[in-house]
């Protein structure tokens, strides 16, 4: 009893000058999980708050240059993004193992869970959430007016395809063998909105497509993501089931950064219009208003 | 006493005072010294700084039953305790489950995947995994977040109790049989795990992808407290299989000849690994090279007596897997790395440094 009260007296002070400061002056501390929330945290203005990203978040590149690295967004641990003495944790659903997380949320930080939907209500939800829990509400609504622009502009881009493209998504090309984004993937969402039709909407998910499933669907155009700093992707049409497509005739391959083309942030609208474009070359000049 | 001392009774009894063996006092203490030091370490290290005097003053006030408020103190009680002794308890049934197998099969190779019990607990993870959301989501809203641990514990313990049934002819269980049907069990398993990763969606399949790489990140006091009484009783029960095991080095008739009641030996023996290693693959994932290396270093260092081997495997192991995790949450911290790179990652070049020391043929 008198060991508890003598402590209790020993740490009042502390507490008493710990309260105010966390009110008013002490600034926000942010952990971000997920490429997409902290590409919007940096949008909306609240970079210098962050102090540590998980491995995804892959831009802005000078995010894991100069924060802290919590490491993958699945395999966290709850010391190690205590140990960076945060003030909010955003989430993307799905960050773990989910008792990480608790923890985390038990030693008194808030974590904020923000929704995965490769939509554009899904990316305005995002926006609206992550803006709310940084107390940036007007410039989370001026970028959710720049983001609703920008997907006003892509729908008039897409209105003005006449013929939609019949595209294959190649996430990678193991041993030669494509590994494409059927339905259900970010990929598909993507040519959707780029007014392409995805001729693997068969597969569902990320699926290995044989060679002569791959003559059947008959590509016209073939899109893969960049790999490594240089930008460049292996020919694809070097491959004998490749150069029987349609696409390799004109050697129609897009190639575009993994994450501005799948992250489903703000720049979304913008990597849809440059993939209309890339699948358009003839109509580019007519996409500009 | 010493082995060579002709015994009076049965071979296959255990007194409880031949338990740890006065002949290696030197080992078991330098074992319980580096186990100290180890958890010493593990308590006192991690991405955060907290300084000795103040986790020790946090476990005082905590063991005196009067813990303080304050972002250090969860810190040492629910973060760094409980993966401590998660594992403490990991490590100790992996390596002494390796010990047992080692044994039972007289096989250098055996390890505790070798009775199904890794495949079963990780079949049933994948099938949790995958089949989990699309089954069981509609019905209960969400899934119930302890489902994962629970079934990989089931899907394994079971898949152990068949292989055992399928081996088991006419009351005598033929190691043979059951390491075979094991092997066929292990290429099914890998069979339908490579179905359900095709079928899975991208975050179900980084999901299967780590929790097969292991790690003591969700350690939590619920976690402890689920595992602790299947692991616990199986860590009391082994060192008195050491004398039937000792038995069996000779085959099995000799063995039996002698007085070890052999079938009870195998049938004890294939429950506690299963149980054992069914509940940290539930916890921790699957945590590979503990189980079977751990009891070879010890051979290397101190004969294939198994009435030093299994208690010492379990403290080796413990040790090694405490020390892998402490790496592993302070190398990259914040971030942390897998465990399973890192229990490999300190303990092969150890052992292959002991092979090359040797320079004889392994002793079983």
């Amino acid at each position: 009893m008198t060991a508890l009260s003598r402590r209790a007296l020993l740490l009042a002070p502390a507490l008493l000058a710990a309260l105010p400061r966390a009110r008013a002056a002490e600034p926000r501390r942010i952990v971000s999980i997920g490429g997409a929330v902290t590409e919007i945290l940096y949008r909306l203005g609240r970079g210098d708050e962050i102090v540590g990203v998980d491995s995804t978040s892959q831009y802005p590149v000078e995010a894991l240059r100069t924060k802290a690295n919590v490491g993958y967004v699945r395999a966290l641990g709850a010391e190690g993004i205590l140990s960076l003495r945060p003030t909010h944790v955003i989430a993307i659903e799905g960050a773990g193992p989910p008792d990480a997380l608790r923890l985390v949320e038990q030693a008194g930080v808030p974590v904020i869970r923000i929704p995965e939907e490769p939509s554009t209500a899904g990316i305005a939800k995002r926006v609206e959430i992550v803006a709310q829990s940084v107390d940036a509400a007007a410039e989370g609504a001026v970028l959710a007016a720049e983001i609703a622009e920008g997907f006003a502009k892509l729908t008039a881009a897409r209105e003005k395809v006449t013929r939609p493209t019949r595209t294959l998504f190649v996430l990678s090309l193991q041993n030669g063998r494509p590994l494409v984004g059927g339905k259900g993937t970010t990929a598909d969402a993507m040519l959707a909105l780029a007014g392409a039709t995805n001729v693997a909407e068969g597969l569902n998910g990320w699926k290995p497509l044989s060679d002569e499933g791959l003559i059947a669907a008959a590509p016209e155009a073939v899109v893969m993501m960049a790999h490594g700093p240089s930008g460049d992707a292996p020919d694809p049409f070097a491959l004998p089931a490749f150069a029987a497509i349609p696409a390799a005739a004109q050697k129609r391959l897009v190639v575009m950064d993994g994450i501005y083309l799948l992250g489903f942030g703000p720049r979304t609208p913008a990597a849809a219009l440059d993939l209309i474009a890339a699948l358009h070359p003839d109509q580019a000049g007519s996409m500009q208003p | 006493m010493s082995v060579a001392a002709a015994p009076s009774r049965p071979l296959g009894r255990t007194r409880l005072r031949e338990l740890f063996p006065g002949r290696r006092p030197l080992l078991f203490a330098g074992l319980a010294a580096m186990l100290v030091m180890v958890g010493i370490a593990a308590l006192g290290l991690g991405a955060t700084r907290i300084p000795a005097a103040r986790v020790a003053a946090i476990l005082v006030e905590a063991a005196a039953g009067q813990p303080t408020q304050g972002g250090d103190v969860l810190i040492v009680l629910q973060v760094r305790l409980p993966r401590l002794l998660l594992g403490l308890l990991v490590g100790a049934a992996l390596a002494s489950s390796g010990a047992l197998m080692q044994g039972l099969f007289r096989n250098p190779l055996a390890d505790p995947g070798l009775v199904g019990v890794s495949a079963g607990a990780a079949l049933a993870a994948a099938a949790t995994i995958v089949l989990g959301d699309a089954l069981l989501t509609p019905l209960l809203g969400a899934l119930p977040f302890g489902l994962l641990p629970v079934g990989a514990f089931a899907g394994g313990l079971l898949t152990t109790l068949a292989l055992y049934r399928i081996a088991t002819r006419g009351g005598r269980t033929s190691m043979a049989t059951m390491l075979l049907a094991g092997v066929a069990f292990g290429a099914l398993s890998g069979a339908v795990m490579g179905l359900f990763s095709y079928v899975s969606d991208d975050r179900q399949l980084r999901d299967l992808t780590f929790w097969s790489l292991g790690s003591l990140s969700g350690a939590t006091w619920t976690k402890i407290a689920a595992a602790a009484p299947f692991i616990l009783p199986g860590l009391v029960l082994t060192p008195f299989l050491a004398r039937g095991l000792n038995g069996l080095t000779l085959g099995e008739a000799e063995a039996y000849h002698l007085g070890v009641p052999v079938q009870r030996v195998k049938a004890l023996a294939i429950l506690l690994v299963a149980v054992a290693v069914g509940a940290s693959v539930a916890c921790a994932g699957m945590i590979g090279f503990v189980g079977i290396v751990v009891p070879h270093v010890l051979r290397l260092l101190a004969g294939p007596d198994h009435r030093m081997l299994l208690p010492a495997s379990a403290m080796l192991g413990a040790a090694l897997v405490v020390a892998a995790d402490t790496v592993a949450r302070t190398i990259a911290a914040p971030a942390e790395l897998p465990i399973g790179i890192l229990t490999a990652a300190i303990g092969a070049p150890f052992f292959l440094w002991l092979l090359l020391r040797r320079q004889g043929g392994l002793v079983l």
